[in-house]
């Protein structure tokens, strides 16, 4: 086989399909005001079920933020929001957003104007300021559901208001619409919304075999249609097929990493303006990363959620998501993935943008050398603004990191072609 | 001016103040949300802790170097043992940083007692009410595990009470201080302010009482003083724990005359109802203060509770005191300075580190921008 032959057979096929359901999906949502359809933009720990049981079309600014990342106008437009008085210290993803409504650019020439913002703020205090920003630049109705970090864990008074929130939240959606919420199709969306977060969850699990089908960063990409159209049949019909191909792959044995020979854990976002290159420097390596702790925030709560009783069920499950917890308890998430992956190593990315994702990282790095007895590589950069990036440093920084890997183990030798995806180790 | 000494020795060595006091326990607070009326009804004192400002030597061990000066400070002070003297402290929720110092602090597990309140990010809703009186029962019942007795309604009423007397006094020699530039320092303001946040309260109350029987003595000597600042500014930002900054107001002939701040106005801001169920009371208190950024009560609340301070205190200009890396208050600044701005007041934005005492680039700016308004 050439070199150019083994490339198109490591491909991922879906990826196409991907592409194109998301242009569609963009396509769609920028047509909005065209086809009498209001748009709401959401948070992405948010629950948009509500949303697409009221064929509201939502929109994602932090997934958008990470095309803005991914195709490098970052810096550009978090530029922009300097000028207007915002600090370089600030998430990216918000400055890009900022900056972006002002001037309309980015990939997509901005995102279609919003009617209603819904901000649950489970994932950072970030988006709470970033949606008040927003919510007075487009002058439009804003609803905060407000998820109570759980600290050491969800208290009854948690519990009570973040359902009487939830009530709320469809209030809201019923005012600014001027219409009823449909409740047999609010539980369809969520019986929809469950199963997607349960095919995402069975994609995630197939990199535990050895060697992996695909790595995190295939996970980064594919993470987009969890994230935006969860609770519709596309993102079931989708999911089912990237398993499909993934449990095929693990069948003839394809790797994504030609040769893998140590398996890494990924932790905080991707750094989008560098995805190829990280990429391409781990597999050099022949180091895969299999899993990371971000796309499988959008998988993590399952076991809160009760499709019979989704509304009621959904105050848990978008409390007690994975930033929303104490950093002791996502050590022991990772801790567990660490288990289930079966993980020579763990990189995390020291994410300037993202403070409740980094701090506490270091404490958490200490507890996973102690209790995993792992290396851990800690690499300081921002998601989606390059300028704190220093390439040649990370370049050292990784190759002295693998090298110690290296070290510590000879190749593990193959096992066959069997998954062992079941196995079972509460991985999240 | 004597009456002031006090507020000056507690503030300039609050570690020694800590060791000192030894009739309580010392409950340690992080934020001007704290409730310190339950901590204080519990038979507690509540401290109030600020960075000391050493090098960060082993708070970079848990902490990046793009975390805040307060969260990173106050944790190289516990883990260098200054805050030996305290019992236990109590988090509140607010920002991000603030959260994980919550996780960071409660792992460490260094002092006995550990209470997180978390408090809910909206203030004006029905159902976050309810909530919040939920939490805050939920610290009452955690602090009287500790203590093994319970809170009575009558420590609370006391607690109430006395926060008043404090608030009001407080509330009081701001106005005598906007009145009368010359009757104070503008870094007296901080230093009762601060020092009303760690001292024992009840004599915090008492050396309140005598700076405004003496402030209210010195009025007719310094109401036409020749030496009255002519500037009047407002100063806006989180924790401003910067002496140095209020004397170079003072050394260009500018006032403080009111602010918005958690070491200000955002600490004593509206009294409790005495007429009240205590917990009820308490709650619509800190429910209804002066809001932070990390909370939300509406859209436009503070920038129209801003402009309104500075049209009042007829302020020449407003000074955002900015901490690096403090979210919440750098995402309110371009929205604030816009509607100062539309209302014709001036402002400065002034990016701050806690350690750094303000000294060259900033005097010239500081120079600059009161010579102007
Ligand atoms: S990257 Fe972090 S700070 Fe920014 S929006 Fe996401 S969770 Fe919030
Ligand atoms: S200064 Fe800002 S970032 Fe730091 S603890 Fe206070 S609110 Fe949080």
């Amino acid at each position: 086989m050439t070199r150019t032959d083994d490339k198109e057979n490591r491909k991922i096929a879906a990826a196409k399909k991907m592409r194109d359901i998301m242009t569609t999906y963009y396509l769609d949502a920028l047509s909005a005001s065209q086809n009498n359809r209001q748009v709401a933009w959401i948070t992405s720990g948010g629950p948009v079920e509500p949303l697409v049981a009221m064929d509201i079309i939502p929109v994602y600014p932090e997934n958008h933020g990470a095309m803005i990342g991914s195709s490098k106008m970052g810096e550009d437009l978090c530029s922009k929001a300097e000028e207007m008085g915002y600090s370089t210290d600030l998430c990216s993803y918000a400055r890009a957003d900022i900056g972006c409504a002002v001037v309309q650019g980015g990939p997509i020439g901005g995102l279609p104007k919003p009617d209603m913002l819904i901000c649950c703020n489970n994932i950072c205090g970030t988006v709470l300021k970033w949606y008040e920003v927003q919510a007075r630049y487009y002058d439009v109705p804003l609803f905060i559901l407000d998820t109570p970090v759980c600290h050491t864990g969800y208290f009854p008074e948690t519990a009570a208001y973040v359902k009487a929130q939830i009530t709320e939240y469809i209030g809201f959606l019923e005012s600014v619409t001027g219409k009823k919420m449909d409740m047999d199709r609010m539980n369809q969306v969520g019986h929809l919304s469950l199963e997607g977060q349960k095919l995402w969850q069975q994609v995630l699990k197939t990199t535990a075999h050895k060697p992996s089908p695909m790595s995190a960063f295939d996970a980064f990409f594919f993470l987009a249609l969890i994230v935006t159209l969860r609770g519709t049949r596309t993102a079931v019909d989708f999911y089912r097929e990237l398993l499909t191909e993934m449990e095929d792959r693990i069948t003839r044995n394809i790797s994504i990493v030609p040769e893998e020979q140590y398996r890494l854990l990924w932790d905080n976002l991707p750094v989008w303006h560098r995805l190829k290159w990280l990429s391409q420097k781990f597999s050099d390596h022949k180091a895969c990363l299999v899993a990371d702790t971000y796309t499988s925030a959008w998988c993590g709560a399952i076991q809160y959620i009760d499709p019979e009783n989704f509304l009621d069920s959904i105050a848990q499950a978008y409390t007690r998501i994975y930033l929303n917890i104490g950093i002791d308890q996502m050590a022991d998430q990772i801790l567990d993935m660490i288990a289930f992956y079966d993980v020579h190593g763990l990189v995390m990315h020291s994410n300037r943008s993202c403070k409740p994702y980094s701090f506490g990282q270091m404490d958490i790095m200490n507890i996973v050398r102690k209790k995993a007895g792992i290396p851990v590589l800690m690499l300081e950069a921002d998601m989606v603004d390059p300028r704190s990036f220093s390439q040649s440093q990370i370049d050292t920084r990784i190759d002295a990191f693998m090298e110690i890997i290296q070290h510590k183990n000879r190749p593990h030798t193959r096992v066959g072609p069997q998954t062992d995806t079941g196995r079972k180790a509460g991985a999240r | 001016m004597k009456e002031l000494t006090p507020f000056y020795q507690a503030i300039n060595d609050p570690a020694a103040l800590g060791r000192r006091i030894t009739h309580k326990k010392i409950i340690g607070t992080l934020c001007s949300y704290a409730p310190e009326e339950l901590i204080y009804a519990a038979g507690y004192h509540p401290m109030r802790l600020f960075s000391s400002k050493a090098d960060t030597q082993l708070a970079q061990n848990h902490l990046q170097t793009y975390c805040c000066s307060v969260v990173r400070g106050v944790l190289e002070d516990s883990l260098a043992g200054r805050l030996d003297f305290l019992h236990g402290t109590v988090f509140v929720h607010t920002c991000d940083s603030m959260q994980r110092l919550s996780d960071i602090w409660r792992l460490k597990g260094q002092y006995p007692f550990f209470a997180d309140v978390i408090l809910p990010a909206k203030m004006h809703t029905p159902s976050a009410k309810k909530y919040m009186a939920a939490v805050l029962e939920r610290c009452k019942t955690d602090l009287e595990t500790d203590t093994g007795r319970p809170v009575t309604s009558q420590s609370l009423a006391d607690a109430i009470r006395m926060y008043n007397r404090i608030r009001k006094n407080l509330s009081r020699i701001y106005a005598l201080k906007s009145r009368y530039p010359a009757v104070l320092q503008n870094k007296d303001l901080l230093a009762l302010v601060k020092g009303s946040m760690i001292m024992d309260r009840q004599e915090a109350a008492d050396h309140l009482d005598n700076v405004i029987l003496r402030l209210a003595a010195a009025v007719p000597d310094v109401k036409d003083s020749p030496i009255a600042p002519d500037k009047r500014l407002i100063l806006s930002g989180s924790v401003c724990d910067m002496p140095g900054l209020y004397d170079l107001f003072q050394d260009t002939g500018a006032a403080v005359v009111g602010d918005d701040l958690c070491t200000g106005r955002r600490w004593f801001d509206g009294l409790i109802p005495e007429d009240m169920e205590p917990m009820a009371a308490i709650t619509q208190r800190y429910a209804q203060r002066l809001v932070c950024p990390a909370k939300h009560r509406g859209l436009h609340e503070r920038a129209d509770s801003l402009v309104d301070q500075a049209k009042n205190l007829g302020a020449d200009g407003v000074v955002f005191a900015l901490l690096k890396f403090c979210d919440p208050h750098a995402f309110d600044y371009p929205y604030l300075k816009a509607r100062l701005d539309d209302a014709g007041i001036k402002s400065l934005v002034l990016e701050l580190d806690d350690g750094q005492d303000s000294q060259g680039q900033l005097a010239t700016r500081i120079e600059t921008f009161i010579h102007m308004i």
